[in-house]
């Protein structure tokens, strides 16, 4: 089985199917994809570049949007993508 | 293929043969539990609410109070009250025992206190115990499966495995005469696009809609980020980042159906028009597998990639994970292993077989391994607070 599973072709982030070191190498839907940090089991690895404020994919749907630039090999998780929905924080009254 | 149930009046049949001590109040629970412990192979749930409620929590707390005890796995019912609560005992007892149940009632105030009532709530218990204890099982079809879709504390493995096997035998389970119903409204917070398609009748749909918006806004109402509980700190240990995330990876139990309705929380779900419905509730698990037991559910399938314990006082709970790790660390609470879906390379429609199997075994009378430990939580959803 692979190192990675990418759901949907539309996807920008993919889900380790073990734990990767920095600067190992997975195939990932086509293409090599080198992790830039260590990246848990079952976590998501950036597999395209996703700039600031673009929104991130999986399951070929929105999960989110980048809050910081994130590189091919990134590790993506709660530091650097955020929910677009449920933002209660974000409303000015 | 047919499985085996104690009929009820209703026609329908019950899974289990429960004796359910039912206290409609907080301030009869204790007494409630009391009884339960002197009368074996009965059940109490621990009810917190019942009093000072208002308008739809008030409604909500009788609903799920009512529907626990016409659940079909239930044979008979005590019902207990303080006497002076909001819930009234007459009520629930009355709208109980119109489904033609052996249903008794007590009330403390009325009864002398504590120890009087429980003395006579054990003699009326053990009497009921022993004449359900004289009921058989006989044959009868699925369409006496209401399956309740649940998950929680999930990881990335329960949107890519134990999720879809749930779907997979859900659908199996419709396509075969039976019922299913997804819950968690919060949970659907990003997906309902992809949900809201498979409901035929518009005025469902639009429903359906109006209760994921409302949840939604509710939350925006308090001025803070959904994510402060949702996806919740284990959810995001283990890997989910985002609400959106969590709800896609959620709506896949759901399997390929198209929706009947979508009920408000504990409403019945109408047995004579089998299916698979969407029932309002909160993405707690506690309080979202009450609501759907209250709507008829009599199985509970629930996907965990964390791991979880939870049961329910009348409905066998069959925990599914993802997560090879989590089936190996768990194994009092964990049922089956969908794990081996990355560590073996297992295809999806042989767990999802092998889930349904395990479904008809526990509706022949096989315990879950929640049953085995007595996991039987109990949470009534509330909107506000009490007054």
């Amino acid at each position: 089985m692979s190192a990675v599973l990418k759901v949907n072709d539309k996807d920008n982030v993919v889900t380790c199917l073990k734990t990767l070191m920095k600067g190992e190498t997975v195939e990932a839907g086509g293409q090599s994809i080198t992790a830039a940090q260590d990246v848990p089991i079952f976590h998501k690895i950036a597999v395209t570049e996703i700039k600031r404020g673009e929104l991130c994919y999986k399951y070929g749907q929105i999960i989110g949007r980048a809050i910081t630039d994130i590189q091919p090999g990134d590790y993506v998780h709660v530091h650097n993508i955020e929910s677009t929905r449920g933002r209660g924080d974000q409303v000015h009254s | 293929m047919k499985i085996s149930g104690y009929r009820r009046d209703n026609g329908y049949f019950g899974l289990r043969n429960h004796l359910l001590i039912l206290p409609v109040s907080v301030c009869a629970t204790v007494c409630a539990e009391r009884i339960a412990a002197l009368a074996p192979g009965s059940v109490a749930v621990h009810n917190q609410h019942g009093c000072s409620q208002i308008g739809l929590d008030l409604d909500i707390t009788r609903r799920t109070l009512i529907g626990f005890g016409l659940n079909n796995n239930v044979g008979a019912a005590l019902v207990i009250g303080l006497g002076c609560e909001g819930v009234q005992v007459g009520e629930v007892a009355e709208a109980i025992a119109a489904s033609g149940k052996p249903v008794a009632s007590l009330i403390i105030q009325e009864n002398g206190g504590t120890l009087k009532t429980i003395a006579r709530g054990a003699e009326l218990a053990a009497a009921m115990m022993q004449k359900l204890s004289a009921q058989v099982r006989r044959e009868c079809g699925l369409e006496n499966i209401i399956l309740g879709l649940e998950c929680g504390g999930s990881d990335p493995t329960s949107g890519l495995a134990s999720n879809p096997a749930i779907g997979y035998a859900s659908t199996k389970m419709v396509d075969s005469g039976g019922s299913s119903i997804l819950s968690e409204t919060t949970e659907v917070i990003g997906a309902e696009h992809l949900l809201s398609e498979r409901f035929a009748d518009p005025e469902e749909r639009a429903r359906f809609l109006r209760m994921v918006s409302d949840v939604e806004k509710r939350a925006i109402s308090m001025g803070v980020d959904l994510r402060e509980g949702q996806p919740t700190p284990g959810n995001k240990e283990g890997g989910i980042s985002t609400i959106e995330e969590k709800s896609l990876g959620c709506m896949y139990k759901a399997g390929h159906s198209p929706f009947q309705g979508a009920l408000e929380y504990s409403q019945p779900l109408p047995i004579e028009k089998p299916g698979l419905y969407f029932m309002d509730s909160p993405g707690q698990d506690i309080d979202s597998i009450t609501g759907m037991v209250a709507s008829g559910a009599n199985v509970i399938i629930f996907s965990t990639g964390r791991g979880t314990p939870t049961g329910s006082p009348i409905a066998p709970v069959i925990k599914i994970t993802g997560n090879d790790a989590t089936y190996q660390k768990m194994p009092d609470n964990i049922d089956l292993n969908a794990g081996t879906i990355f560590s073996q390379g297992q295809k999806l429609e042989v767990l999802g077989e092998e889930l349904f199997s395990l479904i008809i075994q526990v509706a022949n009378g096989n315990l879950t391994k929640a049953e085995c430990l007595g996991h039987h939580e109990f949470g009534i959803y509330r909107l506000t607070g009490a007054f």
